[in-house]
């Protein structure tokens, strides 16, 4: 299992890797948002949290039809299945190398970003605690998604619109965290929620996951 | 015969056209798909024999 | 007389369908017709509401047949997983552009009636973000269906699909209910309290129920009658290709 963590880890590093890539989106997305709806501070305040979470899911649905569509190409993908490693740890491990590259930035540059959106001070812990609560939920999610459009020629768009709706229960309690927490209102119904998703997804979906990825694999 | 619709006529007559439409396109579109699915068996089977 | 599992015969089935589907449709047609007519012509306009109530005989039945479509294709898609019957499968194929109609019909309505009542097409209230939740899951399980080639594997990940799909459903409902308050009523038609007389808000009055009774069983009719026939449809086009098949093959 760690080997495998380690070689997605340094595949994903290399170039064309499509590390940069998510981070760079975030930016994009942050940086575009003033000037889409205009510089005033009192404004961007109060969608700032909205506006990262949104940045940070999209990043993420970015990068999601990498998780397994290289492995699929060169057939590494069958040699993991017919490895004594079951294939539930396999999605696992892959699910974890995409937050560790995707998620893990996005939560180090938050707070960074936030700056930028004039987020309040009291709003960064909470912005950091919901990304870094609500991203591992998105790469399993999108691990899932991923697995059952693996076979397919034109994947990305459709992996899009089936990962749409299975995202919105995190989006809405992770912005809504973001945003209790940036006015100071108490935050444990959303923080209780979220962390509920995601570790009942975490738990959960990767059986679902390897169940798509062996009929796949078929 | 037509009742008085008053000020609304518009809404609850395009909500009745559009939801109409809808259910006999999709009638007439399982309809269709079913004719052309049968013949196509028929066809096919007729062959066999 | 046997188990239910005999329908899962595909013979058996286009059978018992050719039996079933002209008196269903037949009950369909009649029950909506007079639900129909009954409720558009025949009723009273609401005190508050004036002529929009006539709206309800569509939206309701609509609204219902989206989420029940939704049901039933659930519980096809676990008998699938589980027994492998590939009736089950196609039942649930079958089943999802008429969900989808549905969903359509009553977002529709919805809209048109939403204008004039609370001054807007679109509030992003909890029922309505929910129906449009559950659109997005209908687009995405036929996309799915579509994009796969291979009959079987499409039927199991799209199994797969409708069952984590009905998880996250359900999620997304608390996930809405908890992000905003909302315009729309509570569920006034049927409940609990109405019929006993407990509560005190408000619950359709019988003129308007029993007309929405008739155009619910119409709906429910209606969607058997379109399962029954898309079903054989899927059946004809499989049994086709596999003699195709067989013909190149020889």
């Amino acid at each position: 299992m760690r080997a495998l963590l380690k070689r997605d880890l340094i595949l994903a590093f290399r170039a064309g890797g499509g590390f940069g890539l998510g981070i760079a989106f975030f930016l994009i997305v942050v940086v575009l948002v003033p000037f889409s709806v205009g510089p005033e501070s009192g404004l961007l305040t109060k969608i700032a949290p909205g506006v990262l979470w949104l940045g940070a899911l999209l990043a993420c649905l970015l990068s999601l039809d990498r998780i397994l569509a290289l492995d699929w190409e060169d057939g590494t993908l069958d040699l993991m299945a017919t490895a004594p490693l079951p294939l539930e740890a396999v999605v696992t491990v892959k699910a974890l190398a995409h937050w560790m590259t995707t998620g893990v930035p996005l939560v180090v540059a938050a707070p960074l970003f936030g700056v930028l959106l004039n987020l309040p001070p009291q709003g960064f812990v909470w912005l950091v605690v919901s990304l870094a609560l609500g991203t591992p939920a998105l790469s399993v999610i999108g691990t899932f998604g991923a697995a059952l459009t693996v076979g397919l020629k034109r994947g990305g768009l459709l992996l899009s619109l089936l990962i749409l709706p299975l995202y919105v229960p995190t989006l809405i309690f992770g912005a809504e965290l973001a945003r209790r927490g940036a006015e100071g209102q108490a935050v444990s119904t959303p923080l209780l929620m979220l962390a509920g998703i995601s570790f009942g997804v975490i738990a959960l979906l990767p059986f679902a996951s390897a169940l798509v990825l062996r009929v796949n694999l078929r | 015969m037509m009742p008085d619709l008053g000020k609304y006529a518009e809404t609850v007559l395009s909500s009745y056209a559009v939801s109409i439409l809808l259910i006999v396109a999709l009638v007439w579109w399982s309809v269709r798909a079913a004719r052309k699915a049968k013949l196509a068996l028929e066809d096919v089977e007729a062959r066999r024999k | 007389m046997g188990s239910i599992w005999e329908y899962a015969n595909p013979v058996k089935f286009s059978q018992t369908v050719s039996r079933f589907l002209a008196p269903v449709a037949m009950g369909a047609t009649v029950c909506l017709v007079i639900g129909l007519v009954w409720g558009f012509f025949f009723t009273p306009d609401d005190f508050r509401q004036g002529a929009t109530v006539k709206i309800i005989y569509l939206h309701v039945p609509a609204a219902l047949m989206a989420i029940n479509a939704w049901f039933m294709m659930l519980v096809t898609s676990l008998i699938w997983l589980v027994r492998r019957h590939h009736v089950s499968a196609l039942a649930a194929k079958a089943a999802a552009p008429i969900g989808v109609t549905m969903t359509v019909i009553a977002l529709i309505t919805g809209a048109i009636w939403g204008q004039p009542m609370w001054g807007t097409w679109w509030a992003w209230d909890p029922r309505l973000t929910s129906f449009l939740i559950l659109f997005l899951f209908y687009l995405g399980y036929i996309a799915l269906w579509e994009a796969i080639d291979d009959p079987d594997t499409a039927a199991d990940l799209t199994s797969v699909l409708c069952i984590v799909g009905s998880v996250f459903a359900v999620l997304s409902r608390y996930a809405v209910n908890f992000w905003n308050q909302g315009l729309h009523q509570g569920a006034s038609v049927m409940r609990a309290g109405a019929i006993t007389g407990t509560d005190t808000e408000e619950k359709v009055s019988n003129v308007f129920f029993y007309p929405l009774l008739v155009c619910i069983i119409g709906f429910v009719l209606l969607f058997v009658a379109l399962v029954l026939l898309r079903t054989r449809t899927e059946i004809h086009k499989r049994r086709t290709r596999a003699l195709l098949a067989r013909e190149r093959m020889a």
